[in-house]
């Protein structure tokens, strides 16, 4: 194995010391809570020296993800972090980002939009940004939050796509843990050097970037995105296995914990799978069957491996750590039940799935509120369903 | 006049990956000159070869040769009058008629 450091670090830090080691040719930011210290403590080593990179601090989200979306196509590895209301208002941009095919990556940390007013975690702000053409990549830890910025370059300009790292926001970006670093070395020569095939400032071969395209053209261009969003799983698990090979932690599309014989099972992402794997540990020391699904990329969502993944169980429970505001359910259970409609079509084996949302505004989500869903689980197992989509932790 | 070719455009796969357009000048295949209702009409005994026509016109759809006017590319052209208006000579040297008429004066 490579050599590596272990040091103490926040998700923020741990993401900033990724993108240290990135060196990308343009940073352009706005800072917001939680996600302030990633460009912080980045601006620090722009002006200590540490990295070559030009950075541009600018007056809203919107402009930065502009400078971002003209960085990239004049030819520059380009990276930004947000958060919450922060990416809403690059959303307009971010699908720009998408359509021009632009490699830029992002550290977003997660944040419950207004309003109300609120400061800590959900998932709402990934979410309202699903459908924008952005790989999304969740993160359960520190360590996750490290090795998916440095591998988001690789599959990012390998896919020409951008790519959005997320954390939990205050969970993550604030909390300090172990963390296994890579020398600057094998940093840069596992994300390598950035060649792009066109780019602006290349006055050999000219182009035009992002022409009007009417009805004669948009929808090809449309199906060329839908096209690279699911011909870019590959291009993840590619990237995992080199990163998994060289420096021994893997990485797949989705973790399966504790799988092997489950019959019921939790599907969660970010810091609650971790959460989870604690409670599992326990339940199955006293004989209960209980596994994980932890969704790693939600964009492009891994429909046909997911749904062969939950294939044999008995009864599944999604944590959504958002609302969809559908009047129906959750936007993981919504797009788990598609993936396992569509199976369930060809095996015949329907199965109970229920939603939780949960966690919203950063409302703790605890060991016995996880234990609260297995237990859920085992009475649907048996048929005994209780309601299909609950609050949790929610006062009545 | 601009003809629009009928060609079969080109599907999703053939396509320059995110809306870029690979190669430079290619504004020149755009033609505009079917959008216009006017047209300037080249008076050359009036003109001084300023070229103040030439730069301003949006179009680049002032043709010269050797520093002079010589005429003007009507596939480009969109009839917007701006040469006309910039032109500095007294009583202008340059025309603005009818694109109808000067069509119908053309087939004849
Ligand atoms: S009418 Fe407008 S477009 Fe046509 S030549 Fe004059 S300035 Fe150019
Ligand atoms: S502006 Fe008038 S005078 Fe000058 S070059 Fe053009 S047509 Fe001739």
């Amino acid at each position: 194995m490579a050599n590596s450091n272990i040091v103490a670090r926040t998700g923020n830090e741990a993401m900033a010391e990724a993108m240290r080691q990135i060196n990308p040719d343009v940073v352009a930011a706005y800072p917001i809570t939680p996600a302030t210290e990633v460009v912080q403590i980045f601006a620090g080593y722009v002006a200590d020296g540490l990295v070559d990179t030009e950075f541009v601090p600018v007056e809203s989200e919107h402009s930065a993800m502009s400078a971002c979306i003209g960085s990239s196509s004049a030819g520059g590895r380009t990276m930004t972090g947000t958060s919450s209301q922060g990416l809403a208002l690059m959303a307009e941009m971010l699908y720009i980002a998408a359509g021009l095919r632009l490699p830029i990556i992002m550290a977003d940390v997660n944040r419950a939009l207004s309003s109300p007013i609120n400061i800590h975690c959900d998932h709402s702000d990934t979410m309202m940004v699903r459908d924008s053409g952005w790989i999304q990549i969740f993160s359960e830890n520190c360590q996750e939050a490290y090795d998916n910025m440095l591998q988001a370059v690789r599959i990012a300009e390998k896919a020409r796509l951008p790519v959005m790292v997320t954390t939990d926001g205050f969970i993550i970006s604030h909390g300090m843990e172990r963390l296994e670093i890579l020398s600057d070395a094998d940093a840069k020569s596992f994300v390598g050097a950035y060649k792009p095939e066109n780019y602006l400032l290349n006055f050999e071969k000219l182009i035009t970037v992002g022409a009007l395209d009417l009805q004669d053209y948009y929808f090809e261009h449309r199906r060329q995105l839908a096209e690279a969003m699911k011909t870019s799983k590959q291009v993840i698990l590619d990237v995992a296995k080199e990163f998994g090979t060289k420096f021994g932690r893997t990485y797949g599309l989705f973790e399966q914990y504790k799988m092997d014989g489950a019959e019921i099972a939790i599907v969660a992402m970010g810091s609650t799978a971790g959460t989870a794997k604690v409670v599992i540990d326990g339940l199955r020391s006293k004989g209960l069957k209980a596994g994980l699904i932890k969704p790693r990329v939600f964009r492009p969502f891994p429909k046909e491996e997911l749904a062969d993944s939950l294939k044999g169980l008995k009864a599944v429970a999604v944590m959504d750590r958002s609302d969809a505001m559908n009047a129906q359910e959750g936007p993981l259970a919504v797009e788990v039940k598609a993936a396992l409609f569509d199976a369930s079509a060809s095996s015949g084996a329907n199965k109970t799935v229920l939603d939780y949302i949960y966690g919203l505004g950063g409302r703790e989500i605890k060991p016995e509120d996880i234990e609260h869903v297995y237990n859920d689980l085992s009475e649907a197992a048996k048929g005994k369903a209780k309601q299909k989509v609950t609050y949790l932790g929610v006062r009545e | 006049m601009a003809t629009q070719k009928k060609v079969k455009k080109p599907g999703w796969k053939e396509l320059p990956e995110g809306d870029l357009i690979i190669g430079g000048g290619t504004a020149f295949e755009f033609k505009t000159g079917d959008w216009r209702s006017r047209r300037p009409v080249f008076l050359k005994d009036k003109c001084i070869h300023c070229l103040t026509c030439w730069a301003y016109c949006p179009d680049s759809a002032i043709i010269t040769a050797d520093g002079k006017v010589v005429g003007y590319d009507y596939e480009h052209c969109k009839g917007c009058g701006i040469c006309y208006h910039e032109c500095p000579v007294k009583g202008k040297a340059i025309m603005m008629v009818s694109e109808k008429e000067a069509k119908a004066k053309e087939k004849k």
